[in-house]
């Protein structure tokens, strides 16, 4: 179906939106104010993007390691992930999980993770639990290059397509498990090739291009949710920081961070916004100037939320 | 009261669950129509259909992944793991995302999910398939950890089990799975975290669970004709643990034997030792024993496997030594 303006600008808002919490958690990480370790989604955003913009209420998602794009798009609350991230009391999970495990389960967000291919069985039962109790919902799982040598990848999508679940894979490909590119991590260059071993369409596209990611998404979740089973999509694309923030990135040339930055999803989707006149260079700039201000007050937000009380350390680790 | 065994027992307590609340459904390999390799689910397929007793791939992590994700979605699925052995395939899905969800979210999510594994030697399964691996599971934070001994408790600690908001370990044991018991008859429960005193004594104290329960309890006769009244502990769970039961049971005896079937190096008796060492020292007019498997796999061959197995003769020897 094709998009109207306000649905192309809010894809655009929505991508600038990650993209300006990114750029501010590696701001305010590096002068020391958020503890542990950030993965930061810069350069992906078209994916969570493209994808989550075809989801319905009774939908869930589950996430990865680089998970606050995936939150952001879901429609998670922009200051309680910040705050989570600082690790204070108002957070998504009240400063008990952190980046790795920020998740909003009311929306259908099952969490980031912590464990590298976790939540393709994680989105396997969602899409059970959908299936079950028919609610039309369908589950998506983000998941990494990497992730896909991993067991639960193979269980995961064979069991999926076994029982025929409404689940839709979506691999974002960003050509590197933490230092391993792909080419040293697996001997395809394809990870959708591999969805034929289980019975299930695997579709590449240009994970740089959100209205690409939009589209494949749009027919993947219409055919899971009419009981057509799983579908992989692969979606090329690539992060701009390192896997971490403070990784040095000795394993990539600065011509292969340059040539990727020259496809960064957000000024190519912009460009075409104006190409398209959808869009003036002056709204662009006005929705630019929104999302900072909204992202700066989640900053505000975080910073000005006390860290948990000591109570809260040995609370939440059974429902009563 | 019916004499019903165990596996009857579990058997019936599934589907008094199932025909209580539509959300819990059970998955697992050869669950369906081959009834589960022990039998235990045999008939459930029959009764609620392949959409709630399902039959999953030889994909352990997929099986119990999945339970995790559509338990955080709202259902309550009872996945059978074959053997507590097979769960080293599935526990990323264990430790890091069913035991943490609630904690690391928040309290937001829950996860009410019942894994069923089938424990314990006896039965010439050697290594991969007998073993009693309860205390890595206790040593979980978010995990409930339940070891029923008895028929009526296998049924009532089930059905608490499931209707259990947490992640619940469930370990049946495969040689009792034939062992028949009075099971009451009717709807009832038992509550998870409650001990039970199976014999009482006021001599020394004996806390055994799952098989070691009988061996203690045939202990417990042989010493009573030489003049010794032990009183029989069985925890029924580990976690939650019912200290009140067996410390009070130490204050009448002071005198404790820890038996179980797990390894003694690093088994849940050594914790319970020291909860008691802790906390209730000062009733205790010996050191603690502790009777338990030696540290090695599980043999094969029948005599090295009986020798391996704690047996009433090394109970009655470890309750001996006291007097």
């Amino acid at each position: 179906m094709a998009l109207n303006k306000e649905q192309m600008l809010d894809l655009y808002r929505q991508m600038r939106m990650i993209r300006e919490f990114e750029e501010t958690v590696a701001k305010f990480f590096s002068q020391g104010q958020i503890p542990g370790f950030v993965h930061l989604y810069i350069g992906e955003e078209a994916v969570a993007t493209g994808v989550c913009a075809n989801l319905e209420k009774q939908d869930y998602i589950a996430s990865t390691h680089r998970g606050h794009g995936h939150g952001v798009a879901r429609g998670a609350s922009i200051n309680k992930m910040m705050a989570e991230i600082f690790g204070r009391a108002d957070g998504e999970c009240k400063g008990k999980g952190g980046s790795m495990h920020i998740a909003d389960v009311e929306l259908g967000f099952l969490g980031a993770n912590g464990i590298v291919g976790a939540g393709l069985p994680l989105a396997t039962g969602a899409g059970f639990a959908a299936k079950y109790m028919k609610t039309n919902g369908v589950a998506i799982c983000f998941f990494g290059d990497a992730s896909s040598n991993r067991g639960t990848f193979h269980e995961s999508l064979n069991m999926a397509s076994v029982q025929k679940l409404p689940v839709v894979f979506v691999n974002e490909n960003n050509m590197y498990g933490i230092s391993m590119s792909q080419e040293r991590h697996q001997n395809i260059t394809d990870i959708a090739d591999r969805a034929g071993s289980y019975g299930m369409p695997g579709i590449v596209v240009d994970g740089n291009d959100v209205m690409a990611v939009y589209e494949a998404a749009e027919e993947a979740i219409k055919r899971a949710r009419a009981g057509g089973g799983p579908v992989l999509i692969e979606c090329k694309t690539y992060r701009h920081h390192g896997h971490f923030e403070g990784d040095p990135c000795v394993y990539r040339s600065d011509e292969e961070v340059n040539a990727w930055k020259a496809k960064d999803p957000l000024p190519r989707f912009a460009n075409r916004l104006q190409e398209m006149k959808m869009a003036t260079e002056a709204e662009i700039s006005q929705i630019d100037t929104e999302v900072k201000k909204i992202i700066a007050d989640a900053v505000e937000f975080a910073q000005n939320s006390p860290v948990p009380s000591l109570d809260e350390l040995t609370t939440d680790v059974y429902c009563d | 009261m019916a004499e019903k065994t165990y596996s009857q027992a579990i058997n019936e307590a599934l589907e008094e669950e199932m025909r209580r609340d539509e959300k819990v459904y059970i998955l697992g390999e050869d669950v369906g129509a081959f009834g589960g390799c022990f039998g235990v689910t045999t008939g459930l397929l029959e009764k609620f259909g392949a959409e709630r007793v399902l039959d999953a791939p030889i994909s352990e992590t997929a099986i119990m992944g999945s339970a995790v994700g559509a338990a955080v979605a709202g259902l309550r699925p009872v996945p059978e793991i074959m053997f507590v052995d097979f769960v080293g395939v599935c526990l990323d899905e264990l430790l890091n995302q069913a035991a943490k969800m609630h904690y690391m979210f928040g309290g937001k999510a829950k996860v009410p999910l019942t894994l069923r594994m089938a424990c314990g030697a006896g039965v010439g399964a050697a290594a991969q398939h007998s073993q009693s691996l309860e205390a890595f599971m206790c040593h979980i934070p978010g995990l409930k950890v339940v070891m029923p001994a008895t028929a009526a408790d296998a049924k009532g600690l089930l059905k608490s089990a499931i209707r259990d908001d947490n992640p619940v370990i469930y370990l049946e044991h495969k040689a009792l799975l034939g062992v028949t018991g009075e099971v009451p008859e009717g709807e009832y429960t038992i509550p998870l975290g409650k001990a039970d005193i199976k014999r009482e004594g006021k001599d020394v104290t004996i806390l055994a669970y799952s098989m070691m329960l009988h061996k203690a309890l045939a202990a417990a006769e042989t010493l009573a004709q030489e003049g010794i009244e032990a009183e029989v502990i069985d925890p029924r769970t580990l976690v939650p643990f019912d200290k009140e039961t067996l410390y009070k049971s130490i204050e009448k005896t002071g005198r404790l034997v820890i038996v179980h079937e797990a390894v003694k190096q690093g088994g849940f008796g050594g914790e319970i030792a020291a909860m008691v060492a802790e906390e209730c020292f000062d009733s205790l007019d010996a050191s603690i024993k502790r009777v338990a498997a030696p540290f090695s796999p599980i043999p094969f061959a029948s005599n090295l496997e009986a020798a391996y197995i704690p047996d009433e003769a090394k109970i009655i020897e470890a309750v001996k030594s006291f007097f």
